[in-house]
């Protein structure tokens, strides 16, 4: 079992054809899992939707608005609800960079009136066990049919209303945040997206 | 260099002898970082094994082809190929399990378990020898992370694969679940592993 020689040319011509077949593997890898990634995030949007808002007969994947807010650096995705030609919800993506490791994104459905019907969180990175805890129903309970208008949107700890995770106080701000961006947001477009189905 | 292994042996010693989390200690990184629950460790020890056999694999393949020099990024961008065909197959297939180990799964290229095998053995041993190093190797793997998260579940949420057996507002260890107590029952477990297997031996 002989090694080649370490050679100038003989390490170039080594290293460049493993690094151009590892290439050519992972861009057929990722071909291949386009379309699967695709539908599982188009799946899960369509999941989250109907758990965010009230029964709704239209298709809000479809009429879904992009609007310009101040708080976020990217544009917010608005996805209307109608039941009947008539305006019964909207649901609205928050998103924060302010998460323990980094981004924070989630789906807030409100009702015409501005109380929230539901929430989910789409994507987060926290850490496993202790922020991976926003995501289920017994911390989301507590923002269930209430309005930010009249509600202290801030941790517990810093004066606020919102009982905060357990060992995952900085998660709980972030989420705050995102909802805070979805609601002003769902506010400065709520009369236009009444409107706007007539 | 007589090129006889008792593959038998070759196979447990990565489960017990060379254990590589109880008894090497290499690849604390996601040992201590993802074991907060027992699903989550059962998860990330097998992305890790496969990572680990197909590598293994591949540099017993390629071993004669790689000049000394420059092996160790040769073995690194073969890790590093594989590590991300397992990322994109996990959003793809398994998105849950892909969002609780988030950013785990890219650093699975920096496990030094895998590396370690890579340098420490399949660089010099024949394909069969390799695989079952990496198999044996993977299954102790899998196993050690399990029985962490196992008992940081129990012990933290009061949870055995996610199926709860207390109360909703028990109080339960949440230090468990915590970054201290991953080293806190960790070292626990080190200390019943190598006394349970100084007796056999």
């Amino acid at each position: 079992m002989s090694k080649k020689e370490s050679t100038f040319i003989n390490m170039v011509v080594s290293l460049l054809l493993i690094t151009l077949i590892s290439g050519l593997t992972l861009g057929f890898v990722n071909d291949l899992t386009l379309e699967p990634k695709a539908k599982a995030k188009l799946e899960k949007k369509v999941n989250a939707l109907k758990l965010v808002l009230p029964t709704f007969d239209n298709n809000p994947v479809e009429d879904m608005k992009l609007v310009k807010s101040e708080t976020a650096s990217d544009s917010v995705e608005i996805y209307p609800a109608y039941s009947k030609n008539e305006f019964v919800g909207a649901a609205v993506i928050g998103s924060t960079n302010k998460g323990f490791s980094g981004l924070v994104k989630i789906m807030i459905g409100f009702k015409p009136t501005g109380e929230i019907e539901n929430v989910v969180v789409l994507e987060q990175k926290e850490t496993p066990g202790l922020g991976t805890k926003m995501a289920e129903p017994k911390f989301l309970q507590q923002f269930k049919n209430i309005n930010i208008a009249s509600y202290n949107l801030k941790v517990k700890k810093d004066g606020g209303d919102v009982d905060a995770l357990t060992g995952a106080t900085i998660s709980t701000r972030a989420f705050c945040d995102a909802t805070q961006m979805a609601y002003d947001a769902f506010i400065k477009n709520n009369s236009s997206l009444i409107e706007s189905k007539n | 260099m007589a090129e006889t292994i008792n593959q038998k042996q070759n196979f447990l010693k990565g489960i017990i002898k060379e254990n590589p989390i109880f008894v090497m200690l290499l690849g604390m990184c996601p040992t201590l970082g993802v074991t907060s629950s027992a699903f989550n460790g059962l998860g990330m020890g097998v992305a890790t094994a496969f990572v680990l056999l197909m590598s293994n694999v591949v540099v017993s393949l390629v071993k004669t082809q790689i000049p000394a020099k420059v092996r160790i990024p040769a073995f690194i961008i073969i890790i590093a190929s594989f590590v991300t065909v397992v990322e994109m197959i996990l959003e793809a297939f398994v998105p849950f399990l892909y969002e609780q180990l988030g950013i785990f799964i890219p650093l699975i290229v920096v496990n030094c378990i895998i590396l370690g095998r890579a340098e420490a053995f399949a660089s010099k041993n024949n394909l069969l020898s390799s695989a079952i190093d990496a198999l044996g190797m993977g299954l102790g793997f899998i196993l050690a992370l399990t029985v962490l998260g196992s008992i940081r579940e129990i012990l933290g949420s009061g949870s055995l694969f996610g199926a709860s057996f207390v109360h909703e507002d028990a109080n339960t260890f949440i230090l468990f679940i915590l970054p201290p107590g991953a080293f806190i029952a960790l070292a626990y477990l080190t200390v019943v592993f190598n006394k349970l297997t100084s007796k056999t031996s």
